[in-house]
């Protein structure tokens, strides 16, 4: 008789909340009537990440110690319950801006459903402790992606973005699966702890292996050279998914590589440093470089998260204590800024029914005072500026890297803050500096909607920004708590 | 009370973006804001004793210990010169803005507000990331106030301003980080000394742009051209002083070394930007180019003083700074009330603006005669002290010095003849008025500092480093705290 392993149900509670979340908000898309499907969806989906956020918040204060969940095929830890918490914020932020999107009434509950059960498979993903989970875990969020970038058929080039995602980010999936066979084959383990253990470090094919596991999680996370994907899938997609994904996504895919390089391959340090330091220098280049020819600022701010992912790279490639705090405090204001600058880019959206771009941001913040400021606020967020937690998550990055050893790495990252500077400074220009009267497009008409949750949510999203700059001292004991559950 | 004099215009910045003010209401609060930093600034200067050395109104919170930064602030003796100065320009520069009637009102006091406290908390700050934070703060506000309410050019203005200033504060916090974390604090007065040239190097960068020192002064012209004059006053008055500030209290108190190294690099750039300045405030064709050339050329004089390393020297820097940016914001302001009569600041196109107009003339005329260092003007005893401290390092630039004295005295000279006499240009008709009271409410109050210090220099030159015993005083002053240090003074 096979024994069965013992489950704690507790630490499957987050995940388990946003399953039923998405197969309750599927039941409304059949059994509730149309018009009032969009209000049962949005609820049932917000409620499912509130709980899915307490509990987080519950296991996190209750796991002072990590332990193995169902056969240790799971981690309950705190490091685990630190992403779980981004993301199930980030979640219910992106049901704030998603509410008042204009979309057919006939798929909205199904749309909620995905995005319970993309946060759902996210909240598994950072709990993964062995190759099958993770790329359970993986496929479980990335499926539903692919289907949120393409779910509003009105959208133009929402179709396109979805199966670009689809394609790349199942490249990007298979390339994962490959490396994970490769490492399998050769250390014989499926666990991370094991991998580490059987100390196959100096078999090329287990290299390789671990070469094709940071490739996957680099598409996921958005770095260079693996970011083909990111500007065609941001644009194209709904704009609360790009921000969903933007904050999300990247959080989970960075948490997770830092896991698995850190408990899986940690006598590799040698190597994969180098390598993470390389991807990260990429990143940063590429991104910004890119970002400062960009008119379209759906796409600015894509090239713009590729050039956060190679700050938050450095934070990885420190390999040590100090920098997987600095990884997890980063995140924190990182994502809170992602979606409020996408929030407020779905706004002028929805008042001008035509794509956003610089041009036609000019004026918008002397019009629209509040979404103006917090915009303006989010870009020095991302530009490093002080007075937001932007400033501080930089600097334990660069602090990360130097206690590294890697001067050279600060070097890098402040050439590259100050090339950022230029087009994070230039929407604040269009929008403040320049008179609406040059705007050569009318708005569709009337006074602009009033969106009392999407102004919520970036009101929230402003406070993060600002708060995690004066309260470092708090969230940096939570994000200390966190690493240490990580073997450094 | 150091806090107070930081959170008091940010709570009134706030109140003022938040509450739907009206114009008038929006300028009396910020008005009255800046009226109540002095007020507090007098208090500190009463209630601050000079004879002591060290830093005094301290106040400390760990803000994260996990790398030992903290909000830790407080006043060193010529912290409270330079915190007046910041306080006294701000309230005239903010009464001139609300006698001027600046459109988006709450938007525009709300900014200088905050401004004003980040430049306050540059002058009080004892620990580096806090100075750092403080530092970029001041960006943001000078990015906004030019770039929404400046002239023309004002968009190439901001882009060019922001690029340099960044350059080098990125530069700053790269050295900052390694620093910092070198020595385990981040706190100024108990970080130990360092001999890193590189991480000086980052630090002199962001200074050199910020002051500016003469090769990293691409941005200044357009900047202090196209902002609103109120602005060039803050940004020239005050905000360059508060680069040369961070040469003081962390470039030479903390790198001896690498200051002793370098010293003739630095001293050269001076003075090379102290001619430059001069003969380019000469050339310059209209009001505001002559005073922001001059302003370089001002900049120069006082790192000169500076980077002499001695007790003269540095006392002279101080002196200066205060001299300097009264100076400067006053002819900023006059500049900009003679821009509003002849809506054009062009020399060639302004002129004869004396006749019938005496107060106009007799402001112009006595803040452009202390500016040229008369003898028995403040700035004639600033720039003595500095070309005495000088000497000591080497006659030639003393020599430097007093070619740029007489070149100042050119382009201001040159400067009221344009404006006061010759003819009536062609800009100007009879019906322009003298300056309105309220214009001499503003301007009056910075000539009158003018002239206290011009009366009694040691006022500052004798208080900037807390003691009565000239040639002790400096050394003990900027390394207190650090047990290890070596004398400043280099011999």
């Amino acid at each position: 008789m096979i024994q069965r392993p013992h489950i704690d149900w507790f630490a499957l509670a987050p995940m388990t909340a946003l399953f039923a979340a998405g197969a309750l908000a599927l039941m409304a898309a059949v059994l509730v009537p149309r018009r009032a499907r969009r209000t049962t969806g949005a609820v049932v989906c917000a409620l499912g990440y509130a709980v899915a956020f307490g509990f987080a918040i519950a296991l996190y204060a209750r796991s002072p110690h990590p332990q193995g969940v169902i056969a240790d095929s799971l981690r309950r830890d705190r490091f685990g319950q630190f992403a779980q918490m981004i993301l199930a914020a980030s979640g219910l932020l992106a049901v704030g801006v998603s509410f008042r999107e204009r979309m057919r009434d006939d798929h909205v509950a199904e749309y909620y459903a995905l995005l319970a059960f993309a946060g759902g498979g996210m909240l598994f993903f950072v709990t993964a402790n062995n190759l099958l989970t993770l790329f359970l875990g993986l496929e479980w969020l990335s499926l539903s992606l692919y289907i949120l970038c393409a779910v509003d058929r009105d959208l133009i080039g929402g179709l396109e973005a979805g199966l670009k995602y689809l394609i790349v980010g199942g490249f990007g999936s298979a390339v994962l699966l490959f490396g994970s066979a490769l490492v399998y084959g050769e250390s014989g383990r499926l666990d991370f702890p094991g991998i580490a253990a059987a100390g196959r470090g100096h078999d090329a094919l287990f290299l390789f292996g671990l070469a094709m596991l940071i490739s996957g999680l680099a598409f996921k996370a958005s770095a260079a050279p693996f970011h083909m994907w990111t500007p065609d899938v941001y644009e194209g997609a709904p704009t609360p998914v790009t921000a969903f994904m933007a904050a999300a996504t990247k959080t989970a895919a960075l948490v997770v590589m830092l896991r698995v390089l850190r408990t899986a391959f940690p006598g590799e340090a040698h190597l994969w440093t180098v390598a993470v330091a390389v991807i990260a220098c990429a990143s940063l280049a590429i991104g910004n470089l890119a970002a400062l020819v960009q008119r379209n600022v759906k796409r600015m701010l894509a090239y713009s998260s590729i050039s956060h992912a190679g700050f938050m790279l450095i934070a990885i490639a420190a390999n040590n204590a100090l920098g997987g705090r600095a990884l997890l405090f980063y995140l924190v204001p990182y994502a809170a800024m992602s979606i409020g600058a996408f929030a407020v880019v779905a706004a002028r959206e929805r008042e001008l029914g035509v794509p956003v771009t610089f041009e036609n941001m000019a004026g918008f913040g002397w019009e629209r005072p509040l979404l103006g400021v917090a915009m303006w606020t989010f870009m020095l967020g991302f530009a490093g500026f002080p007075l937001t937690g932007g400033f501080v998550g930089k600097f334990y990055v660069f602090s990360a890297a130097y206690d590294r050893g890697w001067t050279w790495l600060v070097i890098v990252g402040v050439v590259a803050t100050l090339v950022s500077l230029y087009y994070y400074l230039g929407l604040i220009r269009a929008m403040f500096m320049r008179r609406s009267e040059e705007l050569q497009l009318a708005p569709v008409g009337g006074s602009p909607p009033r969106e009392t949750l999407l102004q919520g949510t970036v009101i929230v999203c402003v406070g993060v920004t600002v708060v995690s700059f004066f309260a470092v001292q708090p969230l940096i004991d939570l994000a200390k708590h966190a690493a240490n559950s990580i073997p450094f | 009370m150091t806090t107070a004099l930081i959170i008091i215009p940010l709570a009134a910045a706030v109140i003022l973006w938040v509450l739907p003010l009206n114009r008038v209401s929006a300028g009396s609060i910020g008005l009255l804001a800046a009226l109540a930093e002095v007020g507090i600034w007098i208090q500190v200067v009463v209630r601050f004793d000079f004879s002591k050395t060290g830093l005094q109104f301290e106040q400390h919170h760990s803000w994260f210990s996990d790398l030992n930064v903290s909000y830790h602030v407080g006043f060193y003796a010529f912290s409270v010169w330079l915190v007046g100065l910041t306080v006294v320009v701000t309230a005239a520069c903010v009464a001139y803005a609300f006698w001027v009637g600046r459109e988006r009102a709450r938007a525009y006091f709300g900014l200088m507000l905050f401004l004003d406290a980040a430049i306050v908390g540059v002058f009080t700050a004892q620990d580096l990331l806090l100075f750092y934070a403080f530092f970029e703060a001041m960006l943001i506000p000078l990015y906004v106030l030019i770039g929404v309410w400046g002239g023309p050019g004002r968009i190439g203005a901001t882009l060019k301003f922001v690029i340099y200033t960044m350059a080098g504060s990125l530069l700053m916090l790269a050295s900052i980080v390694v620093y910092g974390l070198s020595k385990g604090t981040f706190d100024l007065v108990a970080i130990g000394q360092s001999g890193s040239t590189w991480i000086f190097l980052g630090f002199a960068a962001a200074f050199a742009i910020k002051a500016p020192l003469f090769p990293f002064h691409g941005w200044l012209r357009d900047a202090y051209t196209e902002a609103p004059p109120e602005v060039s006053a803050v940004l020239s008055g005050v905000v360059s002083k508060a680069a040369v500030y961070g040469f003081l209290r962390i470039g030479i108190a903390k790198f001896p070394g690498p200051t002793h190294d370098l010293r003739g690099l630095f001293l050269a750039l001076a003075a090379t930007g102290l001619i430059y300045g001069s003969l380019l405030a000469f050339r310059a064709p209209d009001f505001r180019g002559v005073v922001a050339y001059s302003s370089l050329a001002q900049m120069g004089l006082i790192v000169l003083g500076l980077f002499a390393v001695n007790d003269l020297g540095l006392n002279g820097s101080v002196l200066q700074m205060v001299n300097h940016g009264l100076i400067s914001a006053t002819l900023f302001l006059l500049a900009g009330m003679v821009e509003r009569r002849a809506a054009t600041g062009d020399l060639d196109r302004i002129g004869g603006m004396a006749r019938g107009r005496p107060a106009l003339a007799t402001v112009l005329m006595a803040t452009g005669i202390i500016g040229l260092a008369v003898p028995f003007s403040g700035a004639f005893a600033g720039e003595f002290l500095i070309l005495a401290g000088v000497f000591r390092r080497g006659w030639g630039w003393s020599v430097v010095g007093v070619i740029a004295i007489v070149l100042a005295a050119m382009y201001m000279l040159r400067l009221i003849s344009a404006v006061l006499h010759r003819e009536v240009g062609a800009a100007l008709g009879d019906a322009v008025l003298d300056l309105r009271p309220a214009e001499l409410g503003v301007t009056v109050p910075l000539l009158a500092c003018l002239l206290v210090l011009s009366a009694w220099p040691a006022a500052i030159s004798g208080h900037a480093f807390g003691t009565k015993h000239p040639g002790a005083g400096l050394t003990s002053t900027l390394t207190s705290g650090s047990a290890t240090s070596a004398p400043l003074t280099t011999p």
